[in-house]
């Protein structure tokens, strides 16, 4: 009853703003809306919620972060593959593996494309997928706890940029290779890159109990770059899409050499005829070494666990396993349609959309309507398998969402803009400005069976003047549109962290319920746990010292501590006694070369600390947690090396 | 935003604000309220939260030895016995309180110190509001047992 008044009160309001402000015009920026109008579509009142959750790729920060729409605030920058010594992330003992790789502990990469585990092609709130496209790598983050829980490393591959876009039941995640490289590596002149060179394209088996993710088979392909990705649903459920450019096989000056070709492959993967060769056994073993990094919840600790073969299928060996479908020009994004029967093709060299359909191909393919083959697959005859041309006027398309009510949105990166288009006539229905150079865009639910049709965000390249000034480092800017009507309407310009490629969304109710206010304490099998106060203590064992350390508003049990050696190497185990929402407590001491923690209520958390001055040294809680939070300090007495001050420790003695 | 549109939102928020519904009175509204000061001086407080009535019995053993359990894991980083640390001493507490306002500060601490006559008084003397461990009605109903004995 409360909220229909208040909902009542708010359409009121707004008709009289309209009264109000209809001498003065509308503004330009934002379609048919007035500023009032705009403000009132994306104003969520302090202590209400959004109804959405868009999860943001931090692009070169290798982080994803928690927008709500359509307020567009921040709720959280969850760390994934760069360090945070905000939270400690990669810098405590429980976090750092996660970051090992074949290549030795990584701390940074460039995060892109998030997306949500689906069950029959919906979206289903369990997990968020992104990649690493430096050292190719695919984290989960558990969305129960919005944390990092696995990253798995992906061997024969560089650049891994499509990726993840996954299947329509999370049965596989993709990381398809951007960058051809010698698979397996070895040592060639670069100009051996048409003999040297191949592609690889990944399928990463997901367990749907527990998300647990492998390395299930590998694709070997032509030396081509395969830029974006697109897994097929509902009728086309079974294949997997990747954009091709560079077919040219160019290995300098791409920007020129590899935009020659006036077209182009979509590389169709036939996965689950992938499936049947493996269960054929015609697959080939190789040795690759690459790392499985796995969080265990009740452990709370991760561990990197090293894997040393992976199963190649070589499609040039192999029927009907890869087809190529020819796509001017360049494409960049290819994008599967909500009904799952059409292949949107954006080359971004091009003006136009192809839209390829995935009967007629099946039917080409059926005829074996073949105009070329490369490397033994067959190229597919451009004219067969095309439901028809989209003319946008646009120019550089690059992604394209669809509402679920017929439509498909594709941003335009060179003309700024983003053009709504209907899928089955291929006409355009509305267009729209950004600003600037919009690259992603995304609609809640977007690349699922089940899109809400409600906003879209423009995530833009270019920000310019559309902010107060921060030097010459910009923050990127994204703009909300309400999509619900006919026209598309401008209603909120925010600033992102980071540089977002792709965001995906969906109603909150998806995944709110589910999250997680504390960890259990009973469920806290830490090694070095301890749960209540009696049983706290200090270990020396040689130089390692194990402080088994406990926190609560507003104490530290042990608060004093003797007998530490400089030289010694101390590791402070401290667990958050806390059974209640929103109450962690963080650990820093003076000098570490770590960072601090943050300890989440339940948890436990360790950090490193290796005293090389005499004296006596604070430690102190850092994240506010009481009336009394800045007397939630202690104390660590270093001695010199050799002497024989007593190990003891204390709290509350005199 | 130009002054005009500025202007156009506080006329929207007044609007919104003489509807009436503002976020503190929906808090009190949706709260049971707390007893007049003048009744619980009659009437034995019970606090505020899920328990409103509860009989006891004899001691029961087993029950003690699981309220101890969980009181060592939940309880002792801030209460002692028979000395004052984070919290109030807890020797002797089933004669200044009742069973029920006993359950109610460990199942609806939050609440308890905002409303609770004598939860407010402690917060002003303590300083450190009661935690919410998030306790079970079970848990809390071994801890009650186990503090029968003390």
């Amino acid at each position: 009853m409360k909220h229909l008044k208040y909902l009542f009160a708010l359409v009121a309001a707004s008709t009289m703003l309209v009264q109000c402000t209809s001498q003065d015009g509308t503004s330009g920026d934002t379609g048919a809306l007035s500023n009032e109008e705009a403000a009132l579509a994306a104003y969520v009142p302090p202590g209400e919620h959004d109804t959405y959750y868009e999860f943001f790729s931090g692009g070169f920060s290798g982080q994803v972060s928690v927008v709500g729409l359509p307020s567009g605030r921040l709720f959280r920058r969850i760390p994934v593959f760069s360090v945070d010594a905000e939270k400690g992330y990669g810098f405590n003992e429980e976090t750092k593996p996660m970051l090992e790789t074949s290549y030795g502990f990584v701390p940074w990469d460039d995060s892109h494309h998030p997306k949500l585990s689906q069950t029959n092609g919906e979206i289903d709130g369990r997990w968020l997928f992104i990649n690493a496209n430096n050292t190719p790598r695919i984290a989960r983050i558990d969305l129960t706890t919005f944390e990092t829980v696995e990253i798995i490393e992906v061997p024969n591959s560089a650049g891994n940029h499509s990726s993840p876009y996954l299947t329509m039941n999370t049965e596989y995640v993709v990381a398809g290779t951007r960058f051809s490289v010698p698979v397996p590596q070895k040592d060639v002149p670069i100009s051996t890159y048409k003999e040297n060179f191949q592609g690889m394209l990944s399928f990463i088996s997901v367990q749907p109990e527990d998300g647990d993710m492998d390395v299930a088979f590998q694709v070997l392909v032509p030396g081509f770059d395969y830029d974006l990705a697109s897994s097929g649903k509902g009728p086309s459920h079974g294949w997997t899409f990747f954009t091709t450019y560079n077919t040219e096989k160019a290995h300098t000056m791409k920007e020129a050499n590899a935009s020659q070709n006036d077209k182009d492959f979509i590389a169709a993967v036939n996965w689950k005829k992938a499936e049947e060769y493996l269960a054929a056994g015609e697959f080939e073993t190789w040795d690759a070494e690459y790392r499985d990094n796995e969080y265990d919840h009740h452990t709370q600790n991760t561990v990197s666990n090293v894997r040393n073969e992976v199963r190649v299928l070589d499609a040039s060996k192999l029927p009907g396993l890869v087809y190529f479908l020819p796509t001017p020009k360049s494409p960049h994004g290819v994008d599967v349609d909500n009904t799952g029967k059409y292949i949107v093709g954006a080359g971004k060299l091009n003006a136009d959309l192809t839209v390829h359909s995935y009967e007629k191909m099946m039917a080409a393919i059926e005829a074996e309507d073949f105009v070329d083959e490369i490397n033994g697959i067959p190229v597919l005859n451009f004219e067969s398998i095309t439901h028809g041309t989209m003319k946008s006027g646009g120019l550089g398309p690059l992604h394209t969402e669809f509402d679920g009510r017929g439509n498909g949105y594709t941003s335009f990166f060179i003309s700024s803009e983003v053009v709504k288009w209907n899928v089955e006539d291929l006409t355009v229905v509305d267009r729209i400005p950004t600003y600037y150079s919009i690259g992603h865009l995304s609609i809640p639910g977007g690349g699922s069976m089940k899109p809400w049709g409600k906003y879209l965000v423009a995530m833009n390249k270019i920000t310019k003047d559309r902010y107060l000034p921060t030097g010459p480092e910009l923050a990127h800017s994204a703009q909300l549109y309400d999509i619900s009507g006919e026209k598309m309407k401008l209603i909120l310009d925010f600033p992102t962290d980071g540089e977002p490629h792709y965001a995906q969304g969906c109603a909150a109710e998806v995944i709110a319920p589910n999250s997680k206010k504390i960890l259990p304490l009973a469920e806290n099998h830490h090694e070095y746990v301890v749960k209540n106060e009696n049983d706290v203590k200090v270990v020396r064992d040689g130089n390692e010292v194990h402080v088994y350390m406990t926190s609560i508003r507003s104490h530290f049990a042990p608060d004093n501590i003797e007998g530490i050696y400089v030289g010694d190497k101390v590791y402070w185990h401290v667990t958050n006694l806390e059974q209640d929402w929103d109450t962690p407590h963080g650990f820093a001491i003076i000098g570490a070369n770590t960072a601090e923690s943050l300890i989440m209520p339940g948890g436990t958390r360790t950090v490193v600390w290796e005293p090389k001055k005499v004296g006596v040294f604070p430690f102190y809680c850092t994240d506010f947690c009481s009336a009394l939070h800045q007397e939630m300090q202690g104390y660590v007495r270093v001695s010199p090396r050799g002497s024989n001050v007593e190990l003891k420790w204390s709290l509350g003695e005199d | 935003m130009n002054f005009r549109s500025i202007l156009g939102l506080s006329v929207m928020s007044m609007l919104m604000l003489s509807c009436g519904d503002s976020p503190e009175r929906k808090t009190k509204e949706d709260a049971p309220a707390a007893p007049p000061a003048e009744e619980q001086a009659a009437t034995p407080n019970l606090g505020i939260g899920p328990i409103t009535s509860i009989t006891l019995g004899d001691i029961d053993d087993a029950l003690v030895a699981t309220g101890e359990a969980e009181f060592t894991t939940l309880c002792t980083a801030c209460h002692k016995m028979d000395k004052r640390h984070v919290g109030p001493p807890l020797a002797g507490i089933m004669e200044r309180r009742t069973p029920e306002w006993i359950m109610n500060m460990m199942l609806n601490p939050d609440q308890m110190v905002k409303e609770d006559p004598d939860a407010k008084a402690l917060l002003a003397e303590y300083l450190a509001p009661m935690s919410d461990q998030s306790l079970t009605e079970d848990q809390a109903r071994a801890i009650l047992e186990y503090l029968r004995t003390k």
